[in-house]
């Protein structure tokens, strides 16, 4: 049993090793590439278990991608398992981007790569309203919905240009009020 | 080495990983109030890094960590700030691994839920105009630069047809507003 533990959670480190470093755009770009893995090659999960991955790496903090491995790690093999396949999903990451930043300081001084540059901050900016409208579709649609996601954008995009606001609060703040609106909503149900 | 950074890029990042929520750019403003601010990156940098993070593998907050700590302290910094941004992840993951149905069900997180979701859609509006306003007046509101205006309204323009219309992927989009750019040097300097 103990080496049966050793096994998977070296089989989950490579997994996660060629998840890392095959998903480009992190986080749900993962999700497919981990459903084909886990549950149809290595029937390490159920179909319903990787629903449940989702929504859990969804409603905690930190990165999707890191969420799921260390989740599935943990489900698979416990704390070790957990480790493994957390290591696996960050180190192409790591190792990718430190030898990358060696590059991007070599020819960053350059001025046709500043023009570049230049142009790729605009491609940007269409990837970010990609996200924004993904985001958007995803999010359920209620008034209570709307009202947040203004309050929110207003806070931040507005209210901090004039009053020092910290970021933090502002999503503690929306927080609170889903908790309250969700009591609220529960409580008219019963009466 | 400096353990005082080290220790600042650790707890940055730390911060950064416990307050993401949802993936993906959800965790952008929270970048753009933590490190631009203390000098780590500039504006631009920081959205040349976002280019740079959608061609490599891997998620965007493991990749700007590492980036920011490789910059600022070398490989120690990048293993402070990996280790920072990842560790709420994986402790929170852990406490509730064991009865995630319950977390799952609970009424708290549900809540919790309902209001951090569009909170996140309305941050990332935010950061979205942020970004926008480096990128069309890189010299500060009012200074407006119509020529290099022009090319970054084309070049977006042409990115978000590429996006939406011919649904590019990401990579390529990226490329193809890299040569965009390039270009542009031959008209706009």
């Amino acid at each position: 049993m103990k080496n049966g533990k050793a096994k998977t959670a070296g089989t989950l480190f490579l997994l996660f090793l060629k998840i890392g470093a095959f998903t480009f755009g992190g986080g749900y770009a993962m999700i497919p590439l981990i459903e084909r893995e886990t549950v149809e090659k290595k029937q390490l999960l159920q179909e319903q278990e990787l629903l449940d991955v989702i929504a859990i790496a969804e409603s905690t903090p930190g990165p999707i991608a890191v969420n799921a491995a260390t989740f599935i790690g943990y489900r698979c093999a416990g704390f070790f398992g957990a480790f493994c396949a957390t290591l696996g999903v960050i180190l192409p990451s790591f190792v990718v981007i430190s030898l990358l930043s060696l590059v991007l300081n070599a020819v960053g001084g350059n001025r046709w790569v500043q023009y570049a540059f230049r142009g790729v901050r605009a491609g940007v900016l269409a990837l970010l309203v990609r996200a924004l409208v993904s985001m958007y579709k995803k999010c359920p649609k209620s008034a209570f919905s709307y009202a947040v996601m203004g309050a929110a954008f207003v806070a931040v995009a507005v209210v901090s240009q004039f009053v020092k606001l910290n970021v933090i609060f502002v999503l503690l703040g929306c927080a609170a009020a889903g908790l309250v609106y969700a009591y609220l909503a529960q409580r008219r149900v019963k009466t | 080495m400096d353990v005082p950074l080290l220790l600042t890029l650790f707890l940055t990042f730390f911060k950064i990983g416990l307050f993401t929520f949802g993936g993906g750019y959800a965790m952008l403003p929270l970048v753009q109030a933590e490190v631009p601010a203390r000098g780590w990156l500039t504006e631009e940098g920081l959205i040349d890094f976002i280019a740079v993070s959608e061609s490599t593998p891997g998620p965007f907050a493991v990749n700007i960590a590492t980036y920011v700590g490789t910059e600022t302290a070398g490989l120690a910094g990048a293993v402070a700030a990996t280790l920072g941004v990842v560790l709420p992840s994986f402790l929170v993951i852990l406490l509730v691994a064991k009865g995630y149905e319950k977390f799952r069900d609970s009424r708290l997180t549900r809540g919790v839920m309902t209001g951090l979701r569009p909170a996140v859609v309305g941050l990332i509006g935010a950061a979205l105009v942020s970004v926008a306003l480096t990128v069309f007046q890189p010299a500060g509101v009012g200074a407006v630069d119509w020529a290099l205006f022009g090319v970054s309204a084309v070049i977006f323009g042409v990115s978000l047809a590429l996006l939406f219309g011919a649904k590019l992927h990401p990579v390529a989009v990226i490329a193809v507003s890299a040569a965009l750019g390039a270009a542009s040097g031959f008209v706009v300097k």
